[in-house]
């Protein structure tokens, strides 16, 4: 934990740098008869960033911070474990959403979670897997008329006849 | 009517099953997905009502098979919905309503990479004017009124606007360098935000279209100086037009339609008929007149033609913004 | 007595039987939609349409005003119970509605929620209908100095709501702030802080985006991190008795919250540009401030849930004033009712009032219809909703990440902010393990892209002067509380330091 927060505060510090470097694109100063400049604003405030992690860091020197006295690690190897799967799924419930659309991948990540990480039954795995995005394609479309990514071509035919049915 | 059964669904809250039998009766392209109608603003200011006026007359006359769905994409100036549009996955349900951003935005922002000649042409549904408008207790009347107080003021009249490279500050813009006038302009995020501050007497003049001053104006806050208009604006009859004066100059926002690039040709047609429908509806004429719009109507080859004639005249007149 | 007549003849209008099935079954589908993270009364407007070729013009705004009526009751619902707030009117409830639904008093909570919105909308309705024209002209007098300074104020309220590390919340504040200012500069029309050069930037960070990210993703992979996958569920069952006792409490511990954010809850919502954010945020910063138990806030407080509640719900009734009165919309969902109103064929601008009384008092008489529709409607579905609180921990997490993505995508179409939000669930779980407060940073976020152009055309129309802010007459007071509001939290920090660092010594 120790270790984790000295080097989140420099992560933060560098990207703070970086905005300050981004935001100087644009005038950062004070221009006369106008006020601040397109850029002041991130830019100070950037700053002001800045500034936050160098005294998250002395307060880390000095130990006065909780994170900075615990010795716990920043996670244990079953908290990264679980992370990894939880965060790892989601990761590629995105992915799949360009692939097999919305709903496809609505119903593997609903699968995948239910039934590998929940451990439930397998036929309530499918169920809430299978009637939860076929339920959110009719609200969705149907309802609200929030058309969702449709994924690559090959789910046309799936699609083309949804939407028959809708419309 | 397909319309009424869906719409009672929905009223008895069971709209998850309605049944409506397609006709495919015709070999011609029919749109298959729901149509990406996006907006090229946000959601409530004039261009965005435009859309969703044009999206409830197709609705109503259930002119499309699937429905029309609006999509406000008003990030920087246009262009989220320019960028969106150009990569649209499936560009022949992808559509987009313009205003003359259109034109600017990849003028103003080269490195987008976006090519407007590369969309596809579907409709000019209209051009809406610019008048400039002072609020009533301001006590001016007329345009020369209107000078001499800017002149007294010495640089500390303020003019409020939709931002700088945006329709209304390019028309003030070019006012001030024809009559060597000094204002400061204060941007704002919207036309609803400047008519307000107009009305509040925050700032002390707009350019603005009729259709966003019109309430105002009907009320008696409002009262309008200048067009900018080839010829008088039907509404305001007593207003001159800036041409009057002896400037050669008049500017519109365009109301168009346009088809995301890659657009085929059948999707293209089918496009441009539907339109044209919508264009002849009885509602969209009422809307015209109601809004002070002018008719342009133009097909696609014409249309190709006149974007590449603003984007030279934008060229110019942006060049003399920022120059 | 006219107006009472008028409002009469309104109400009359609202209770006829096409139009009280509309506000019903409005009230219902607006509490829903609410409820989702991502999507708000704007999207009502999508089933809005097709009903408005159905009925007269009156009985569609009407379900309209009712869609908006419920989705601000349901805002608080996804607040608590998936602990995402919904829309940025509802990041103030989650303060103290997750901590009680976490001790299992979700019920509690939601109840509370529901009444203070009653109350709040109540409130609101009567002042509406007694002052309207007068307010207007007030809003009015409301230019970019005036709303500059009470972002201020609003600010100053922020102060007391970091956690105890000072450098962390202020890096919390600022870098909402920043990610607010990403996209365009409204002022100069320049492209602004397009990360990595990458496009898609330019259309900014939504608030939805972050706090998506946060909340649903962040704050979920944090709990699931803390208690390995097994959440001890200890929400007990709904029953009557339950709900009876749990109203009773709201009135008792919530009677304060609750006039706190009737009040300032309208009269900042009223102002243009301000809306019901501000005014939850205010009103919660005011109730604890004047609580004489400020240390339950943020720890399940009856009045930390109260006051935001009452209050954007008295602020949304507010924003319809501006539309009314001078035909300006409030909010990006009144702009859509106006738009609907062109469509009808009616002139939305100050004649309206006088030009389509029939029309204008039958919305106002429904808003008092459909907020008492809504408080039923709402406490009848509450069981509904602690129900699904009560399932497995490994049946709600799956599906809280799904509405996550699905409400995240639906807000603005764009694979993009799927990715960001990704992106921020993983940073905020970093920054969430490490004790930085983050629901700064996601108030920072919706605040920032008012507070910046606002100074900043205020400084346009002095000149660069910031005495601006001072010398007109409404900003003055204004900026000076908002000031001594800001300082003195400071002021007692440095007194109690000293004796605290004697103590760790």
């Amino acid at each position: 934990m120790r270790y984790g927060e000295i080097l989140t505060a420099g992560v933060l510090a560098l990207f703070s740098i970086y905005l300050m470097v981004k935001s100087a694109e644009l005038p950062i100063g004070f221009i006369r008869g106008q006020g601040p400049g397109g850029g002041a604003w991130p830019f100070w405030l950037s700053g002001i960033m800045l500034i936050c992690c160098a005294m998250i860091a002395l307060n880390w020197w000095r130990r006065t911070s909780p994170p900075s006295q615990s010795d716990e690690p920043f996670l244990d190897g079953h908290g990264w474990r679980t992370i990894g799967l939880v965060g790892g799924g989601l990761i590629g419930f995105i992915v799949l959403i360009e692939i097999i659309s919305m709903y496809g991948a609505i119903a593997v990540f609903l699968f995948y979670y239910l039934w590998f990480l929940g451990r439930h039954s397998l036929r309530l795995s499918l169920i809430l897997s299978l009637s939860t995005p076929l339920l959110f394609f009719f609200f969705f479309e149907g309802m609200m008329r929030i058309t969702m990514p449709t994924g690559m071509s090959f789910t046309d035919p799936v699609f083309d006849f949804l939407y028959d049915i809708i419309y | 009517m397909s319309m009424t059964k869906r719409a009672l669904l929905l009223l008895s809250c069971a709209g998850l099953l309605a049944t409506t039998p397609m006709a495919a009766l015709a070999q011609e392209w029919e749109p298959r997905r729901p149509i990406d109608f996006v907006i090229m603003a946000g959601p409530g200011g004039g261009a965005d009502q435009i859309a969703r006026f044009i999206q409830s007359v197709a609705e109503k006359h259930d002119m499309t098979t699937r429905p029309l769905v609006p999509n406000n994409k008003g990030g920087g100036s246009g262009a989220e919905a320019l960028i969106h549009v150009s990569g649209a996955s499936d560009p022949d349900h992808t559509i987009l309503v313009t205003l003359n951003s259109f034109f600017t935005t990849p003028l103003r922002q080269a490195n987008l990479g976006i090519d407007i000649q590369t969309f596809t042409p579907v409709a000019m549904m209209g051009v809406d004017p610019f008048a400039l408008w002072v609020h009533r207790e301001s006590g001016i009347t007329d345009f020369e009124g209107f000078l001499t107080q800017v002149r007294a003021m010495n640089g500390e009249y303020v003019m409020g606007g939709t931002g700088v490279g945006q329709e209304d500050s390019i028309v003030i813009a070019f006012m001030s360098a024809a009559y060597g006038l000094d204002v400061k302009y204060i941007p704002y995020d919207g036309g609803g935000a400047v008519a307000r501050d107009l009305a509040g007497q925050q700032i002390m003049a707009t350019v603005n279209n009729p259709s966003e001053a019109k309430g105002f104006y009907e009320a008696g806050d409002f009262v309008p100086l200048l067009a900018f208009s080839d010829e008088r604006i039907p509404a305001y009859p007593d207003v001159p037009t800036i041409r009057e004066l002896g400037q050669d100059f008049s500017y519109y926002n365009q109301r168009a339609v346009v088809g995301a690039p890659g657009m085929s040709e059948g999707a293209a047609a089918y496009y441009q008929d539907l339109f044209t429908k919508i264009y002849e509806t009885e509602e969209w004429q009422g809307y015209l007149t109601s809004e002070s719009m002018s008719p342009l109507w133009m097909n696609a080859d014409e249309q190709r033609a006149y974007w590449g004639t603003q984007v030279e005249s934008h060229r110019a007149l942006l060049a003399e913004l920022d120059g | 007595m006219e107006i009472l007549g008028l409002l009469g003849d309104g109400m009359l209008i609202a209770l006829q039987p096409l139009n009280l099935l509309l506000i019903f079954a409005g009230v219902t589908v607006g509490l829903f939609i609410g409820a989702m993270p991502g999507l708000g009364s704007v999207n009502g407007v999508a089933i809005l349409l097709p009903i408005t070729f159905l009925v007269p013009p009156s009985g569609a705004i009407i379900f309209l005003a009712a869609i908006y009526y419920g989705a601000m009751y349901g805002g608080a619902i996804s607040s608590v119970t998936l602990g995402i707030p919904g829309a940025s009117t509802a990041v103030a409830t989650t303060f103290d509605g997750r901590p009680l639904a976490m001790k299992g008093r979700a019920s509690l909570a939601l109840v509370t929620a529901a009444i203070a919105s009653f109350i709040g909308g109540s409130v609101a309705n009567i002042i509406f209908t007694g002052f309207a024209p007068v307010l207007a002209s007030v809003a009015l007098s409301f230019g970019p100095p005036e709303i500059f300074a009470l972002m201020l104020l609003a600010f100053a309220t922020f102060v007391g709501l970091g956690s105890d590390d000072i450098p962390k919340t202020i890096f919390s504040i600022c870098l909402g702030l920043v990610l607010g200012a990403i996209g365009f500069d409204q002022i100069s029309g320049a492209p602004r802080l397009v990360l990595f050069d990458i496009n898609a930037f330019l259309q900014g960070i939504g608030f939805l985006v972050l706090a998506i990210g946060v909340y649903g993703i962040g704050e979920m992979l944090w709990t699931i991190e803390q208690t390995r996958g097994e959440v001890e569920n200890n929400t007990p069952k709904m029953t009557a008795r339950g709900m009876a006792s749990d109203a009773g409490e709201a009135i008792r511990e919530g009677w304060k919250g609750t006039a706190i954010g009737s009040f300032l809850g309208f009269f900042v919502g009223i102002l243009p540009a301000a809306g019901a954010t501000p005014a939850s945020l205010m009103a919660y910063g005011v109730a604890k401030m004047t609580s004489r138990k400020p240390e339950q806030f943020g720890r399940g407080s009856v009045d930390g849930i109260a006051a935001p509640e009452a209050a954007n719900n008295s602020a949304s009734t507010g924003s319809m004033l501006p539309m009314l009165t001078l035909g300006i919309p409030g909010s990006p969902t009144t702009a859509i009712l106006l738009g609907g109103m062109v469509i009808w064929g009616l002139v939305p601008g100050p004649r309206l009032f006088v030009d389509e009384s029939e029309f204008v008092w039958g919305l106002i008489g429904s808003f008092y219809i459909s907020n008492m529709a809504a408080l039923f409607i709402n406490l009848a579905f509450i069981p509904v909703f602690i129900w699904m609180l009560r399932m497995p921990f490994t049946i709600l997490a799956p599906m809280i990440f799904v509405l996550s993505i699905v409400g995240g995508y639906a807000a603005t179409r764009d694979m993009f902010d799927i990715w960001l939000i990704l992106i921020f669930g993983f940073g905020a779980l970093v920054l969430r393990r490490l004790d930085y407060p983050l629901a700064p940073a996601v108030l920072a976020i919706v605040l920032g892209p008012i507070a910046e152009p606002t100074l900043r055309q205020s400084l346009l129309l002095s000149s660069g002067d910031p005495m601006i802010f001072f010398t007109r007459p409404v900003a003055g007071p204004i900026t000076i509380i908002a000031i001594i509001l800001i300082l003195l939290p400071a002021l007692k920090l440095l007194r109690r330091k000293k004796p605290a660092a004697v103590i760790g010594e």
